[in-house]
């Protein structure tokens, strides 16, 4: 099968104050469609950073990553977010579900922005397979943790994505409601046949996934 | 379609928390605001302007000594304009033994066009009718001097009139000094019967126009071409210069208030923006994560920007509406002056300048929205980017200094104040942050939380002196108003005592000086200023020849058509002002000083040698000074001043000006009677007149002052709102590590009032230097320091953003910190 997410030689620096720190260094790895990779290391080792360059949320300082063979580098701010809307889905810490939105307007946000037509019936169908339906109109505040991250998961897969970008998803839950939030997602992943690459520091999560790839200061060990 | 309906959805989700009131309500102040003002002002100058008609009785009136041609008649009706003409002259009117020389004014139904005659004929009441047939109404003066009351019969040439009424309040009366008779007015239907127009009479024609402003306008225009020489046309700007000066000071007034308006409603909104961007960062940085492009973010925006927009410029025109009508319902003498309904312009122009606002102030912060890197669902520190700020802020400025010009309705008047801003923000901002700054260094010797309070400051040094910008701009704005309008009021009621001349005598001849002195002294009066006046046409500037038709403005022909009242003195009037040259001393030789508005008109300038001709014989002089005279000042005034060695040996008479007490009125009749050849001029009338305006247009601008202060305390409000959430996030966190309520409460309190305090210092310098500099360059009356200023901004500002943070922080030190992190 051909890698759906390729990163080749990729390197992120920053200034800090007058000196160059390097957060990533020449990464270079490939998964293919229908994988899962866990990104793994401690904390500032540079996983979320990894996980902003492969999503086109930051440019690197060198290297490239092709997302289903399309160069994210090679395009600009608005092509990149495109493509992201036709490709990817993203599951965050710390949910990231509009405070103003209802659970079920969450859900239709990207199919909104990507103006499809059955937005509604699609969140709907989405929100029961997370088992929220009769949380649909609740604001996020009215949620529990575990319950937006629900939401954050039918808004993720809403859209069918082949990729699914999660970063720590359980970081913010307790141990019970994180372990229930990864079966749902990575069963949602198998029904779908998404990619997963996700960023954690829970080993048995990552020994959970397909493929781990190690970072220790910046560099994949 | 999709996008639209996102938006309308986030508009109504956002609306529901809350996101929008803010803004909206600050856009609503703002557009009612400057609506209020706008419409409150057009309705004021609209009666301003009626009111100075009615000095006149017209909008336009042409005088002449001989019959008008029918064609000017005509000329008015064809643009659909009311005409009425009347025909005044002097005559003896007879009562009993008694007779006095009087103006008899006899006028045609409709007369007057603008105002009402006030009269009493058993009740006092203003009327627009005329005398009836074979009936007369006459002033105070002829029923005092004639010792008879209403209901008295009196002869006027070969017929009788019963007196009818006494003229309380008389309107069009004649311009200058010439109504210095007892006035009569009479039906014209009766004028013929008394025999007294014949061949040679010595009648003046009146020919009152009104209507439409604009056909006015044409005509006046039109009829500038037909005029012989001894036609004089005017209107109310040129009728009286002490009623332009009025006009034109409160048109400034005005123009000055709503500008505050805007400012404050700008100041408002930037901070509701800046809210709204922070709050919605994260909500931008998702939706640009889940694929949105730069430009649908921009159009999510710009929706739900015009729906705004939109909604509040109608809210802020029916407040702005609503508001006017009260306002004049609760100032008594506005309500009864009946003011004319405002015209639509006022809310057009509301609604331009709201939507200036909304794109200045709004707008184009939230066009950095769609900028937001989709990275920040990562990395919550990162913020807005930076870059396109400059532009941003240019652009604000840019708009608000469009809307300045605009509304100051002056471009010195807009560009002063815009400077003044300009210059303050700047200054403001960095002396702001640069105080809190060392004010935090300094802190150590301080209770613990003045310590974190300063601190607190200046972490924030930024945004704390951003608020510390816009409280002293709302500040500011409050002061200079407060400040100028005391100084405006000063000016001009300084410049009108209750003692002010009310009475002018002239034709004194020079044996006349010491009889009259010693009159007035019998009469226990202070001893009159007696000015010589000497008459003389000006014939030529720099040796060539000028008549009317060397100037096309009508002022200037009229001028240089008639004589001139020259005098000469040694000593400049103390109520005069040098503007250019030098004024002679003793012995100065041949020297003119010209009053600069004369000076302007006749395009004379320092240097340039006047010929005259007074009585036959010529004399030509150099101009070496130029004067500002107060017109208002009702003070005997000349254009033209030569110094004594000029024209002491041309034959002078002599006039003066004098306050004459109320309970001293009858010496005013024995003067008539002990020097019959002396024209005793009452110009109390015409002060009460210029007394009224100036009382209405002070009311007028206390009230405006009203919707600059709720304004004022719109930025106050938004401005404690965009801390808000940072706010009580940090309470939160302090609160978990131990702080209690009250060591909260202090907190708060001492940040505030630091803020208060310097906003306030900020706000007086800034009013003092703003104060000046209109005082000076525009409104153009001295200026002098209120010292008060100071300390009423500085614990003004303590006082007011202390309790006001008290007020919106109060609920904070109250709340569970768990349910403020969990919320964040």
């Amino acid at each position: 099968m051909a890698a759906i997410v390729q990163a080749v030689g990729l390197s992120k620096q920053v200034l800090s104050g007058d000196s160059p720190l390097t957060i990533l260094h020449d990464v270079t790895f490939a998964v293919e469609a229908g994988e899962s990779l866990a990104i793994v290391g401690a904390s500032g080792s540079g996983k979320s950073t990894l996980l902003g360059l492969l999503a086109g949320l930051d440019v690197p300082s060198s290297g490239s990553v092709l997302l289903q063979g399309a160069d994210m580098f090679a395009l600009d701010e608005d092509g990149r977010a495109r493509l992201r809307g036709e490709l990817a889905g993203f599951v965050f810490q710390s949910f990231q579900l509009l405070p103003a939105l209802n659970a079920l307007e969450n859900v239709m946000l990207p199919l909104e922005l990507a103006g499809a037509k059955d937005a509604r019936q699609r969140a709907e169908d989405s929100l029961q397979q997370v088992g929220l339906s009769a949380r649909a109109h609740h604001l996020p505040k009215h949620l529990s943790g575990g319950e937006q991250q629900r939401v954050a998961l039918a808004r993720a897969f809403v859209t069918q994505p082949k990729i699914l970008f999660a970063d720590e998803p359980t970081g913010n839950l307790d141990a019970a409601t994180g372990s229930q939030v990864i079966e749902l997602m990575l069963e949602l992943n198998r029904a779908q046949g998404t990619t997963l690459i996700l960023v954690t520091h829970d080993e048995n999560l990552a020994r959970r996934c397909g493929k781990q790839l190690r970072l220790a200061a910046g560099q994949v060990i | 379609m999709n996008l639209l309906h996102l938006s309308l959805n986030l508009l109504r989700r956002d609306w529901r928390a809350g996101e929008w009131r803010v803004l909206l309500l600050a856009l609503v102040l703002a557009v009612g605001s400057l609506a209020t003002v706008g419409l409150f002002a057009d309705r004021v100058r609209q009666a301003l302007q009626q009111q100075a008609q009615s000095l006149i009785g017209a909008d336009l009136r042409i005088t002449s000594t001989r019959a008008f041609s029918s064609a000017y008649r005509e000329m008015a009706q064809a643009r659909g304009l009311q005409v009425v003409q009347s025909r005044t002259f002097p005559s003896m009117v007879a009562h009993g033994e008694q007779v006095l020389l009087s103006e008899i004014q006899a006028v045609e139904a409709g007369y007057p066009l603008r105002g009402k005659i006030e009269i009493d004929d058993g009740d006092v009441h203003a009327t627009k009718a005329i005398p009836a047939r074979a009936t007369v109404w006459v002033d105070e003066r002829l029923l005092r001097r004639l010792d008879m009351q209403v209901g008295d019969e009196v002869g006027i040439g070969a017929r009788r009139f019963t007196v009818a009424a006494r003229i309380v309040k008389d309107i069009d009366q004649s311009v200058g000094f010439a109504s210095f008779a007892p006035r009569v007015l009479m039906n014209e239907a009766d004028l013929a019967a008394t025999g007294l127009v014949q061949e040679g009479s010595r009648i003046s024609y009146r020919l009152l126009i009104a209507g439409d402003a604009k056909q006015v306008k044409d005509l006046r225009a039109a009829l500038q071409k037909h005029l012989s020489g001894n036609e004089k046309m005017e209107d109310v700007r040129d009728a009286r210069p002490e009623i332009r000066t009025a006009l034109e000071r409160a048109e400034h007034f005005l123009g000055l208030a709503a500008l505050t308006a805007a400012i404050l409603a700008g100041a408002a909104m930037a901070l509701a923006a800046r809210r709204f961007v922070m709050r919605h960062l994260d909500g931008v940085a998702v939706m640009r994560c889940l694929g949105a492009q730069q430009t649908q973010v921009l159009w999510l925006f710009l929706y739900q920007f015009i729906l705004l927009g939109v909604v509040a410029v109608l809210l802020g025109g029916l407040l702005g509406y609503v508001t006017q009508a009260l306002l004049v319902e609760s100032i008594a003498s506005m309500r009864e002056a009946i003011l004319p309904q405002p015209s639509v312009l006022p809310l057009l122009k509301a609604a331009v300048s709201g939507f200036a606002l909304l794109l200045g102030f709004a707008f184009l912060p939230l066009l950095q929205l769609r900028k937001v890197s989709p990275l920040r669902v990562l990395r919550r520190e990162l913020g807005l980017p930076e870059a396109s700020g400059w532009l941003i802020y240019g652009l604000a400025v840019g708009v608000l200094a469009l809307l300045f010009l605009w509304h100051a309705g002056s471009l010195k008047l807009g560009l002063a104040v815009l400077g003044g801003l300009l210059a303050g923000l700047l200054l403001f901002g960095w002396l702001a942050w640069l105080l809190l700054h060392g004010l935090a260094r300094n802190a150590f010797i301080l209770d613990s939380h003045w310590r974190h309070a300063f601190n607190n400051l200046a972490r924030h040094g930024r945004s704390a002196a951003v608020q510390v910008v816009a409280l002293s701009l709302g500040g500011m704005a409050l002061l200079v108003l407060t400040l100028v309008r005391a100084d405006l009021l000063q000016s001009w009621q300084g410049k009108l005592p209750p003692d002010a001349p009310n009475r002018f005598v002239v034709n004194i001849q020079p044996d006349q000086i010491q009889p009259l002195r010693d009159f007035f002294a019998r009469q226990s009066l202070p001893s009159p200023e007696l000015q010589p006046m000497v008459r003389g046409r000006l014939l030529s500037i720099n040796d060539r020849a000028i008549n009317g038709d060397s100037y096309l403005d009508q002022r200037a022909r009229a001028l240089v058509e008639r004589e001139f009242n020259l005098s000469y003195m040694e000593q400049m009037p103390a109520w005069n002002e040098l503007t250019g040259g030098k004024w002679w001393g003793r012995g100065g030789g041949e020297q003119l000083s010209v009053e600069e508005g004369i000076a302007k008109t006749l395009d004379i300038h320092l240097g340039d040698t006047l010929t005259y001709d007074v009585a036959g014989s010529r004399f030509t002089a150099r101009v070496t000074s130029l004067r500002k005279v107060q017109w208002d000042s009702m003070k005997v005034n000349f254009f033209v001043i030569a110094t004594p060695e000029l024209l002491k040996d041309f034959s002078a008479s002599y006039l003066s000006s004098f306050y004459l007490p109320p309970d001293k009125v009858r010496a005013g009749d024995e003067l008539s009677r002990a020097f019959p050849n002396l024209l005793l001029i009452d110009t109390g009338a015409v002060i009460a007149q210029v007394r009224n305006i100036m009382d209405q247009i002070a009311q007028t601008v206390s009230a405006v002052f009203l919707f600059t202060l709720l304004s004022g305390l719109a930025v106050l409000y938004a401005a404690l709102l965009s801390t808000q959430d940072e706010r009580s996030h940090e309470a939160a966190i302090l609160r978990t590590l131990g702080a209690d309520s009250g060591y909260l409460r202090r907190l708060h309190l001492s940040e505030f009032a630091v803020l208060g305090g310097l906003s306030g210092l900020f706000a007086a310098a800034g009013a003092v230097l703003l104060g000046w500099v209109l005082a000076r360059f525009v409104l153009e009356i001295p200026y002098q320091m209120n010292f008060s200023v100071w300390f009423i901004g500085v614990i003004g500002g303590v006082v007011v953003v202390t309790l006001a943070g008290w007020l919106a922080t109060r609920r904070i030190t109250r709340l569970p910190p768990l349910r403020i992190l969990r919320a964040d």
